[in-house]
């Protein structure tokens, strides 16, 4: 189904995306990506403004529903097709989590809070649509100080024990930033996409950010989608890089590949003596790259 | 017009303040000329008679009033954060002993119909009041908590007292067994008018649960077969007190209140019996919702309230979230209706105006969204004191009025504004919560 030659045939890819088209009353935003994305790895998407990054997530996380192709996500779970899905099912039962461009905390519930409502599906179910939850049984009061301590886990993870009762709202971006990712995790994904995670962090913290999401794929096995500008963390934490350009998919490979790649030097820098024109729509070299 | 800009460091600008008041005073000039201006003589014949006196006091008003404004403005230190710190500070600290204070407020009023100062107008008042609380609690979970504007809530009110009475009467069914079912009916009405505003929101939803408010009162006034029309129905029976009846002559064979006690007949004692169920519904209503808010559900409607798309991609099921706080809402005015129609023995559609809705949303509103102690306190200002106020009869409107944007200017975010978290880690030091909402 891929076209993908992958380095490591062995190992099967959990997110299949094919022929992934978008439109939007004419404006096509993506038109025919195509790509995959392994259990265990950090696969980048980047790609000039308006190249379609975002979309392609709302794609897979059922915000959008794509006008054209397949999504398909497979895990022990079971196999998901996640272009028919509705966007609440795909997270609980697809396992597919994600973080917003523009922070998406509940602002003025705690941190430790929004932690929790993110264990509302496990938490749902102990409590037995809140009749176990209302009687107080063990079984509710088990699963919830379970679910504290997961949550406490995660806080330590990232220094941020403290701030675990104040309102989210209230924190500095940079925190607010990792408690979102926390806060993806926290509902037990298979595959977390990250839509620029990086922006607005400092050094440093772009820093911790590698260093985190390293540990996410280390320890949890988890797929890891991002979409980011910072060159520093695309090509310093991914194992796979895909580069889109107007809504095309233009190159996909190892971030080593993707750097040398004339089509992507082209796309992000001008060619030389022949600027804006190379931006210009239609089959560039790069596309369907073997 | 923000005045607040007008005045830089360099003091207070009287050419901008002099203009402020001239337009003022020139849009009051239009108005008066012809409101106070002129008047029909009293003679007959139609002639006018002209009042230019009225006109230039009403001008000057105006000019001094809005000159002092913005004086008032311009001088007053800048607000730091929000208006009146100490306040959420004060309520921020009393949070902290919630239950206490709860346990304390259902004390004391437990106590007060059974204090010799009780008479009839009291006790009644009293149950007054506390069927608003009963029914802001309710419209709290589905505003405050879930954040749905529901303008409509007075239509399961209107459905519970419908429910029951016509139980009650066609069925012959006791209190206690109509009220749970009364409020069932209420609670499904609740989930069929939620399915097809589940995609609305902010003041769409508002729109449309405005009409459903009414369109459920018109329904009521048309369909007479069964609901008696305008004239409404009469007769709905006191609830009894294990059997015992609230009557002066019971019929034969049957034991009356006093009779079993052993103590004069007094009509009070049925008020009196009346207010503890409303006390233990509105008890009922208050713990039911606390706990709902520290269960996955109850977190699931405020974060619904705060991001509905970040809920979304956590799994959580939007459709069912709405609903059931649509529901359990409607189910609480459900059962504050059953009462309702019992204790007047009698209802009518209008009883259930959009006025009731807007009262009710304006408790819940004033009371600081989600709080559940500044329903309390809204409700009390709300129905209280105009109760109190009738000889003030004319303005009360005015006082209802001015007490609405005092609160709003003083407290935007409502009296009681501060959100006690559902749950803490406990390792939070000192301090780290926040007085008041940012």
């Amino acid at each position: 189904m891929s076209a993908l030659a992958s380095p490591d045939a062995a190992v099967p890819a959990m997110l299949e995306v094919a022929h992934l088209s978008m439109h939007f009353e004419g404006i096509t935003a993506i038109d025919d990506v195509s790509f995959s994305a392994r259990r265990g790895e950090i696969t980048g998407i980047i790609g000039p403004n308006g190249a379609g990054k975002t979309t392609v997530f709302n794609c897979i996380t059922g915000f959008y529903r794509p006008s054209v192709g397949r999504i398909a996500l497979d895990h022990e779970g079971g196999r998901f097709l996640l272009e028919r899905m509705e966007g609440f099912r795909i997270a609980r039962d697809a396992g597919v989590a994600r973080t917003f461009q523009n922070i998406r905390l509940f602002p003025r519930m705690t941190v430790l809070e929004n932690l929790l409502v993110a264990q509302h599906v496990k938490l749902m179910r102990a409590s037995v649509f809140s009749i176990a939850g209302l009687l107080g049984l063990p079984r509710f009061r088990e699963a919830e100080a379970a679910a504290i301590e997961v949550a406490r886990g995660w806080l330590d993870r990232l220094g941020l024990v403290k701030a675990a009762d104040r309102e989210a709202g209230t924190l500095a971006h940079g925190q607010q930033r990792k408690i979102e990712i926390a806060r993806a995790m926290c509902s037990e994904p298979k595959l977390l996409c990250l839509d620029e995670p990086a922006a607005g962090l400092n050094p440093r913290e772009t820093a911790e950010l590698n260093r985190l999401l390293l540990d996410i794929r280390e320890d949890y096995g988890v797929g890891i989608l991002l979409i980011e500008h910072d060159m520093a963390v695309v090509m310093g934490i991914s194992d796979r890089v895909v580069v889109l350009n107007y809504g095309a998919k233009i190159s996909d490979g190892t971030p080593e590949e993707v750097r040398n790649d004339p089509a992507v030097i082209r796309a992000y820098l001008g060619e030389e003596g022949d600027p804006p024109e190379t931006n210009s729509r239609g089959p560039s070299p790069g596309r369907g790259r073997p | 017009m923000d005045l607040g800009n007008r005045f830089g460091d360099d003091g207070i600008q009287w050419g901008a303040i002099l203009k402020d008041a001239g337009l003022a005073a020139l849009v009051a000039l239009v108005l008066a000329l012809l409101l106070f201006g002129v008047r029909l003589s009293d003679g007959g014949g139609g002639g006018l008679e002209f009042r230019p006196w009225w006109v230039v006091i009403a001008v000057a008003a105006v000019f001094a009033g809005r000159a002092a404004v913005a004086l008032w403005i311009g001088t007053r230190k800048p607000a730091s954060g929000t208006a009146l710190p100490w306040f959420d500070r004060a309520v921020a600290r009393l949070s902290e002993h919630k239950r206490l204070l709860f346990a304390a407020f259902f004390l004391a009023v437990a106590i007060l119909p059974l204090l010799p100062v009780a008479d009839r107008r009291m006790v009644d008042l009293a149950t007054l009041v506390m069927i608003y609380v009963m029914l802001g609690w309710g419209l709290n979970i589905v505003v405050g908590l879930a954040g749905l504007l529901d303008l409509g809530y007075v239509a399961f009110y209107a459905v519970g007292a419908y429910s029951y009475t016509l139980l009650a009467i066609h069925f012959d069914l006791s209190f206690w067994v109509c009220l749970p079912l009364a409020g069932a009916i209420a609670a499904l009405f609740g989930v069929l008018l939620g399915f097809p505003v589940l995609r609305l929101r902010g003041d769409y939803l508002a729109i449309v649960t405005l009409g459903f408010g009414e369109m459920t009162r018109i329904i009521i006034i048309n369909w007479s077969s069964l609901t008696g029309g305008s004239e409404g129905i009469t007769g709905i029976a006191v609830p009894t007190l294990f059997g015992l009846r609230f009557t002066p002559s019971p019929a034969a064979g049957e034991t009356a209140f006093h009779q079993f006690f052993g103590i004069p007949f007094g009509g009070i004692h049925k008020l009196i019996f009346l207010f503890y169920i409303i006390l233990i519904l509105a008890l009922l209503t208050h713990l039911f919702s606390e706990r709902m808010r520290k269960l996955p559900m109850g977190r699931a409607w405020e974060a619904l309230r705060e991001d509905e798309i970040a809920s979304r991609a956590l799994g959580l099921n939007p459709v069912l979230v709405k609903l059931s706080a649509f529901g359990l809402g409607a189910m609480f005015a459900g059962f504050a209706g059953s009462f309702f129609a019992t204790r007047q023995g009698f209802i009518n559609p209008s009883s259930f105006t959009f006025i009731e809705s807007a009262i009710i949303l304006a408790i819940v509103v004033l009371g600081g969204m989600g709080s559940q102690v500044g329903v309390i306190c809204a409700a009390i200002v709300l129905i209280l004191l105009p109760e109190l106020a009738r000889d003030f009869a004319e303005f009360r409107m005015l006082l209802f009025g001015g007490a609405m944007v005092a609160i709003m200017v003083w407290r935007p975010r409502g009296l009681l504004a501060h959100r006690v978290p559902s749950v803490r880690l406990g390792q939070a030091p000192p301090g780290a919560l926040r007085g008041g909402l940012p």
